[in-house]
């Protein structure tokens, strides 16, 4: 566990400084608090001993002193370790992207379903709690502690031992404890609900049907079941993991009588004032306000700790595409690309996808790749993007192997729009214009009539500047792959790669995108990959790819 | 901030006996408050005038056991808490669950229903928060300040004064505060939500970003962004955190102020030694569990969210109505009439079915084709009743659908959907969805025969009990379709409704599934969905429906 928060911390990058700052402003705040108790308890000691008022004084302004500054540097605690944990998350965030760049999509793969990228990306949110709930709150009970201990000590270190071990045994041994205790439960808890999630997600995305054919009631009973083991266990777990506070406060009550107690007898011994019992005795019962938070901050710090190697085990990836010490020059159009006799397989995966397969464009050729699901078509643009290198075999652009050239001189020359291309959360405009950063209206309007969705784009309200909804979600399948074909369009690269660009659309507008498409694309070396007749008959050459010897499933 | 939700209380059996529990852990806790404060003044006091330790044993072993039950309470209150907000979330569950499943089945799409599941089941976290911690600071934030200044005006009248003037401040302070934090509060939680997402959203769309070149320039961008953030949020959290540190402040000067009155009167001989430390002890008691409360600002607010949305849901107006009992006519021997029917989903301007007439006579096969989005799916899940129309009425026999027992005109039904849901279990089972537990495995096989599925099931490692389904062997797309047809055999109902039974296959899977469904049509109603040429051609009937949206009525052409 120290492992890996150390390299956490690293990678979190916090200015040492700011870091230092924020425990220091932590321990403070917690150390007047301190001061604010024990002097009172010192004043009215004093007082009952009805001295002149102006002998008083002294205590009475370091009550005011402590009442005022408490919260005066609370607030200044506060805003440094909140500034710090944006920080952190500002940092993190751009550190993992820097780092995972290079590996997509390949070596994301088993990533590309989604779910599990969206807990990597929480896991990176929760990163930014690391100082200001994991790391801070025992560097700060460590620096107040001490600082409490030997201010006791140096009226009666006998009573400063006392509250050495019980804030050790309040601020370690029981968050220790608390933490084993938490962590137990969620694992006896985790199969139970990994296992009420499936069942209702089953069971939701199977409602019409379980309805259509009169099935809910048996799928209702397994709901139940799951759902009353997994009360069972989390009821069971209750008690456990709220033990932490209650131990705390048994410290507590210990800790302050055994000051007590060697604080009467030294007064009694003649070696303390007796004004000073209840100093000490306040000082140490308000020095417990620095553990309180470490039974939640051992749990946080599991928690952070299990979301953080999740991410390193993400960002230790080596990128496999390098680019080469000495690049070759960039290729020049006209080019030919070529496979030839490529096996690939994807990081990770025991089998091979393409088996010695060989395809060779001319420029300007216009080539149809066709295929059942899972014979490896979407590999070949893989390959031709050098987001996979082949296992044996080589692909050419201009009679270079591909590892000769930079990735980036590469992929300038292929524009693809096919079933993995994205759509941001962002405008239409905006998504389109992707391809060519700087592009006029002019230029994307163009790209969109050849796209045939102007007519809808500018019948919009807002017209270009729509929003498509996180991953397109507000437009239609057909209306998503018109505008990924309409971004290809823009880019305007020698190399135009269609992956299954119809497959929403009815046999009609197929045809018309298609008759578009290739209209649009004169000159330019086209390869479109596709399992439907749409199209075929404007293509030079038809190429057909075969399922592997094992079929792959969706 | 509400303290609680009523309809928490109202709708789930969990929550009243917490709410006693809290009520009474919280008063004995202030009590114990007040015994603790009281033994550790006797006992410095007695110290201070003289008294042996040996005296005081007793005392100090008291005072060790008040912090130990004070603690235990405090315990029992967050144990209470946990176990009651993971009856309370099950409650809410399965409610939701029943009520989804009987009045709305049809109403979910993928990204919703993954949403749902995670405040079902991980909701919990926040909840916990929230009866945890939260509600018990709440008994306690209502309870100790009154009970300690009540004590403390018992010892030291002038001490209660202070106390009783100062703590109105704090829950005014604290209103009014809160009223203005909460709002700043979540335009910053939003705005952090944003963050995460257009962080998520890049990541999503590496793949795309890099083939145009334009990863490096977003990543460069990322951290730009995140510090434009935080210096815009700092400036909030200036002005946020100050209220909170005014309210600290009028804490620690009330206790100063008690400390140094009381100090000057026992100077003076006016306040014995024993009260001016018990009033000093109790001082920040008054005041802590307020503050306290203010910090679990966000348990609340979370759990709250969770009530909310489970809440949402369980209100949202039911799909179909289940009024009817009537017994309906089996579609073999009466026609299937739909007249003037309109629907449109929620949330979309315009209809998608609009005064829809269409018959369907017995054993003949129809043929719906039409753009996507034109409604042929509407239509079959009308039929089904997984929704019903906003206007007009399906008849069978010239009997009224919605006024038919659900489940038995269901039963007279068979339905192919275009992407079969396979449950978690063996092919068996899954052949077998809705069918008696008495099923013969040989009316399975034969089922699965008919629709061309019988040699790709036997070809699977354990054959007929393969578990296929969500961590099950993975079907592909032409197999899972042809599970769906199995059902229909097996289930062997008057009226088939498939919906694109051939989209998306490659041509080999293509024949196969025609020829099943080939087999089906024969003495069967068949409502049959399509926008593929393949299988319209064995129907009696095609029927257009033209243009996304029909108006002024739907277009019906014979072939």
């Amino acid at each position: 566990m120290t492992g890996t928060l150390r390299r956490l911390l690293g990678l979190a990058g916090a200015p040492r400084g700011r870091e230092a700052l924020s425990v220091s402003l932590g321990a403070l705040t917690i150390l007047l608090g301190v001061g604010l108790m024990a002097t009172a308890g010192y004043l009215i000691s004093r007082a009952a001993e009805r001295p002149a008022i102006f002998s008083l004084t002294i205590a009475i302004v370091g009550v005011r002193f402590f009442g005022v500054s408490k919260p005066v540097v609370r607030y200044l605690d506060k805003l440094s370790s909140h500034d710090l944990a944006l920080r952190v998350l500002a940092r993190v965030r751009a550190r993992v992207y820097d780092r995972i760049e290079p590996l997509a999509p390949t070596q994301l793969h088993g990533y590309r379903d989604g779910d599990l990228l969206s807990r990597s990306v929480a896991d990176v949110d929760a990163l930014q709690n690391l100082h200001l709930r994991a790391v801070g709150p025992p560097l700060v009970a460590l620096l107040a502690g001490a600082a409490a201990v030997g201010v006791t000590c140096a009226f009666l270190p006998a009573a400063g031992v006392i509250l050495a071990v019980g804030l050790l045994v309040a601020g370690a041994l029981v968050p220790a404890l608390s933490g084993r205790l938490a962590r137990a439960a969620a694992l006896r808890e985790a199969p139970a609900r990994g296992l009420l999630s499936a069942e209702l997600v089953e069971l939701l995305a199977a409602g019409p049907e379980l309805a259509a054919f009169g099935a809910e009631h048996a799928a209702l009973a397994r709901v139940r079941t799951a759902d009353s083991s997994l009360v069972t266990i989390a009821r069971r777990s209750a008690a456990a993991i709220g033990l932490g506070d209650g131990l705390r406060m048994l410290v507590t009550g210990v800790t302050v009588g055994g000051v007590l107690a060697v604080a009467i007898d030294a007064s009694a011994a003649g070696h303390l004032n007796r004004v000073e019992i209840a100093m000490l005795a306040l000082l140490a019962l308000a020095t417990f306000e620095a553990v309180a938070p470490l039974s939640a901050a051992a749990r946080e710090r599991s928690a952070v700790v299990a979301a953080g190697r999740r991410v390193l085990e993400l960002t230790d990836r080596d990128p496999v595409i390098q680019d080469p010490a000495t690049p070759a020059p960039g290729p020049e159009w006209p080019f030919t690309v070529a496979l030839e006799h490529v096996w690939a397989r994807y990081p990770l995966d025991s089998r091979d996808v393409l088996e010695d397969v060989s395809l060779r464009l001319e420029p300007g050729d216009r080539v149809a790749l066709v295929g059942p699901s899972g014979a490896g078509k979407t590999t070949v643009v893989n390959l031709m993007l050098r987001f996979l290198d082949p296992e044996r075999g080589r692909v050419t652009l201009a009679g270079r192997d591909l590892v000769e050239y930079r990735q980036d001189d590469v992929r300038k020359m292929i524009s693809v729009a096919g079933q993995e291309s994205y759509l941001f959360s962002a405008t239409i405009r905006q998504n389109v214009a992707l391809a060519r950063p700087g592009a006029g209206d002019e230029a994307v309007e163009r790209a969109l009539r050849r796209a045939r969705i102007w007519d809808w784009v500018e019948g919009l309200p807002e017209g270009v500047d729509t929003r498509v909804g996180e991953r397109g979600r507000e437009l239609s399948g057909g209306q998503r792959q018109r505008i990924l074909v309409a971004r290809a369009l823009l880019a305007d690269r020698p190399v135009l790669v269609l992956d299954e660009p119809t497959s929403h659309l009815d046999p009609d507008a197929a045809r018309d995108l298609m008759d578009d498409v290739f209209a649009a694309s004169e000159g330019q070396t086209v390869l479109l990959i596709t399992h439907r007749s749409e199209g075929l008959d404007l293509v030079d050459r038809v190429v057909a790819l075969e399922a592997p010897r094992v079929p792959a499933p969706l | 901030m509400r303290a609680l939700d009523p309809r928490l209380v109202r709708r789930t059996r969990s929550v009243r006996p917490l709410l006693a529990t809290d009520t009474v852990l919280g008063i004995a806790t202030a009590l114990l408050v007040l015994v603790q404060a009281t033994l550790l003044a006797r006992i410095v006091a007695r110290a201070f005038h003289g008294t042996p330790i040996s005296r005081l044993w007793l005392d100090l072993a008291l005072l060790a056991l008040a912090f130990t039950i004070r603690g235990a309470l405090g315990w029992g209150m967050e144990v209470a808490g946990r176990r009651a907000a993971s009856s309370v979330l099950s409650e809410l569950r399965l409610a939701l669950i029943d009520r989804r499943l009987r009045d709305d089945p049809a109403s979910l799409d993928g990204a919703e229903s993954g949403e749902i599941t995670a405040a079902a089941v991980q909701g919990v976290d926040a909840l916990e928060g929230y009866f945890a911690r939260y509600l018990p600071q709440v008994v306690l934030a209502s309870v100790v300040p009154l009970l300690v200044v009540a004590w403390v005006t018992v010892v030291d009248w002038e001490s209660g004064l202070i106390m009783l003037l100062t703590l109105p401040l704090v829950p005014i302070f604290m209103w009014l505060i809160g009223r203005y934090t909460e709002h700043r509060t979540r335009e910053r939680w939003d705005a952090l939500q944003s963050l995460s997402s257009h962080f998520l959203d890049m990541v999503r769309g590496l793949p795309t970003l890099r083939a145009f070149g334009q990863s490096r320039a977003q990543g460069a961008a990322l951290e730009a962004i995140g510090e434009r953030y935080r210096r815009a949020t700092m400036g909030t959290l200036r002005v946020s955190f100050l209220s909170g540190s005014v309210l600290e402040l009028a804490a620690t000067l009330a206790v100063a102020l008690v400390a140094v009155t009381a100090g000057v009167r026992l100077a003076e001989g006016d306040l014995p030694l024993q009260a001016g430390l018990t009033v000093l002890i109790l001082a920040p008691e008054v005041y802590l569990p307020l503050r306290a409360l203010g910090a679990e600002y966000h348990s609340s607010a979370d759990g709250l969210a969770v009530a909310e949305r489970m809440f949402a849901l369980l209100d949202a107006p039911p799909a179909v109505r289940r009024a009817g009992s009537l017994p309906a006519p089996s579609p073999a021997a009466e026609p299937i009439r739909l007249e003037r029917v309109s629907f449109a989903y929620p949330g979309r301007p315009r209809p998608v079915l609009d005064r829809l007439e269409l018959e369907l006579l017995p054993g003949e096969t129809v043929a719906l084709v039409g753009d996507s989005g034109a409604g042929k799916s509407t239509i079959a899940a009308l039929l089904l009743r997984l929704l019903d129309p906003d206007d007009g009425r399906i008849t069978v026999g010239g009997v009224d659908i919605a006024n038919c027992g659900l489940a038995a005109w269901r039963r007279m039904i068979a339905w192919v959907p275009q992407h079969p849901t396979l449950l978690r279990g063996t092919v068996d089972e899954n052949i077998a969805l809705g069918a008696p537990d008495s099923v013969a495995a040989e009316a399975i096989r034969e089922a699965a025969r008919l629709a061309g599925a019988d040699a790709f099931i036997r070809g699977l490692p354990d054959g007929y009990g393969t578990t296929i389904g969500d961590g099950g062997r993975p079907l592909s797309g032409g197999e899972r379709r042809r599970i769906g047809l199995a059902r229909a055999f097996l289930r062997d109902a008057p009226l088939v409704i498939l919906d694109e039974p051939t989209a998306d296959l490659d041509p080999a899977a293509v024949e196969v599934v025609s020829s099943a469904v080939r087999t089906l049509q024969r003495g069967r109603t068949v409502l049959l969905i399509a926008h593929r040429p393949e299988l319209v051609e064995s129907a009696d009937r095609v029927v257009t429906l033209a243009g996304g949206v029909a108006w002024p009525r739907v277009l019906v052409e014979a072939a």
